[in-house]
């Protein structure tokens, strides 16, 4: 890619990490959120299943810049897409904060409306014991908050003055964590479904792929340096 | 026309109905499919005519019914039930059929019968999106005072039609006090026995499905707290209810359950 076309290709990959966040937000002013049975919970599977696809895509990076010379500058696009994994798994967590543990949405827009923000805190404060006890019980909970508190981390750090005040041996070793946080991300959902579904194994295959060419790439590369030095002592 | 003739019944939640359009595109159905909308998708496959139940095991004379006769057998009550799924979602459901007891009567089960167990229709054909990994056809089981008792429904409609076949056609039981995955759907057979029945979901992860299943705020599922519900209403916002012991049927049931523990046996 030509380094004068990535300014636009950026707003390009702005837009399409952007559109189904723009697709929800339509969903909910069209009405046909309202009429799916159970829009908590498809809110949910949605903002989900994006945090762990930008994941995915942000990971996929780094083994087809490999593959030719000419994919090298693609790297100048896996902060944002990281960052859009991020943004969606936080969007995630808020379903969960705000519509699952029994947070009353109505009230404290209403409240909001009224002028009275302290409505939030309220709400906050009569649910935090639920949300206490569901981390404290539930794994697949603890794994999920796992996966998001190593994506906070590593987008805190991930401006270049981060990675300059940490250096970049410490910034390498922090952002390793990724892998952690995909897996935890797979680990999650299987933990999640009912005994007998499988539907998580497309994005575990996915996964595996995308971890299994780091494995391939290491091992071909340590062979070629070994042949290397072979040659070059004969 | 789908249209069925029914009489009042005392049974009569006022709560807010969920419209039937969702009560018939959100439904657990696993021999069509693992998401809520696959059945009414997938559905249509199920032939429900011709349809026998078989009355087996301990009763005095074996016997198949024609579904037909099992429909004009007593007047079909429209009954307003509370539906709890162990999932921690709820509606409220207009469902149209009698009380199981009377079947019961007609079958004539033998003194020694202590169970009844439900067998659902297998029918690969028919079910292409059926998923792998359980122990199918679906089993589900009651004890034979629950089984009797008047809530106990078997259930051939919803809002005054025959049952879409994503609920259940034509024919599945109802016990709104238990978590809706006690409910059959789809019945072929009906079998009397003196030991506790195979039931599929208490094979598939005994610790999360208990044979009992009564709805009960106090005793956790695994992933979920019980103690309380999403009711499936009309708004995008979720309408959060408290759970209510025996989902509010503690009247009619409670006293089935004198002396147990129902967190050893949930």
């Amino acid at each position: 890619m030509p380094t004068r076309a990535i300014p636009y290709v950026k707003v390009l990959v702005h837009l399409i990490c952007l559109f189904p966040l723009m697709g929800m937000i339509y969903a909910y002013r069209s009405g046909a959120l309202a009429n799916d049975a159970d829009p908590v919970n498809t809110l949910t599977h949605w903002t989900g299943d994006w945090a762990l696809w930008w994941l995915f895509v942000s990971l996929a990076v780094t083994p087809i810049r490999r593959l030719s010379p000419k994919l090298s500058n693609l790297i100048r696009f896996r902060r944002m897409l990281g960052l859009y994994a991020f943004v969606y798994a936080t969007l995630h967590l808020s379903t969960y904060v705000f519509l699952f543990s029994g947070f009353d949405v109505q009230a404290a827009l209403d409240g909001v409306r009224a002028g009275h923000l302290g409505v939030i805190g309220t709400q906050l404060k009569a649910v935090w014991p639920t949300m206490l006890d569901d981390v404290l019980k539930r794994k697949f909970i603890q794994v999920g908050l796992f996966a998001w508190v190593v994506l906070l981390a590593l987008a805190v750090t991930s401006p270049t003055f981060m990675l300059r005040a940490m250096g970049g041996k410490n910034w390498q070793r922090l952002h390793r964590f990724v892998y952690a946080a995909a897996i935890a991300g797979c680990i999650h959902y299987w933990w999640m479904v009912k005994v007998g579904v499988r539907t998580p194994w497309k994005d575990s295959a996915v996964l595996a792929v995308l971890l299994g060419a780091r494995v391939v790439w290491t091992v071909w590369n340590e062979r070629r340096k070994a042949k290397m030095v072979a040659v070059k002592a004969a | 026309d789908n249209k069925l003739k029914t009489v009042d019944s005392k049974y009569m939640v006022s709560e807010t109905q969920t419209t039937m359009q969702k009560a018939t595109t959100f439904n657990n159905f696993y021999e069509f499919g693992g998401d809520k909308s696959d059945p009414s998708h997938n559905a249509h496959t199920l032939q429900t005519r011709p349809w026998t139940i078989q009355l087996t095991g301990m009763v005095k004379k074996q016997q198949t019914v024609g579904i037909d006769d099992l429909m004009a057998y007593r007047p079909l009550e429209s009954r307003v039930y509370r539906h709890r799924c162990v999932e921690a979602w709820s509606m409220v459901i207009p469902w149209d059929g009698y009380s199981l007891s009377e079947l019961i009567n007609f079958a004539e089960p033998l003194p020694s019968a202590k169970y009844v167990q439900f067998i659902s229709n297998l029918n690969r054909k028919q079910m292409p999106e059926i998923l792998g990994g359980f122990d199918w056809p679906y089993s589900e089981g009651l004890r034979m005072d629950e089984a009797m008792n008047p809530l106990t429904l078997l259930c051939f409609g919803c809002y005054g039609e025959a049952l879409p076949n994503q609920n259940g056609a034509p024919v599945r039981v109802i016990t709104p006090w238990k978590y809706g995955f006690k409910g059959a759907k789809s019945i072929v057979q009906i079998k009397f026995t003196d030991k506790q029945p195979r039931t599929l979901w208490n094979d598939s992860a005994p610790n999360e499905y208990g044979f009992y299943a009564n709805v009960n705020p106090q005793v956790d599922h695994p992933r979920w707290s019980q103690a309380r519900e999403r009711r499936i209403d009309t708004g995008v916002f979720p309408h959060m209810v408290p759970t209510q012991m025996f989902n509010g049927y503690s009247d009619q049931v409670a006293s089935m359950y004198n002396g147990m523990d129902l967190r050893k046996n949930y």
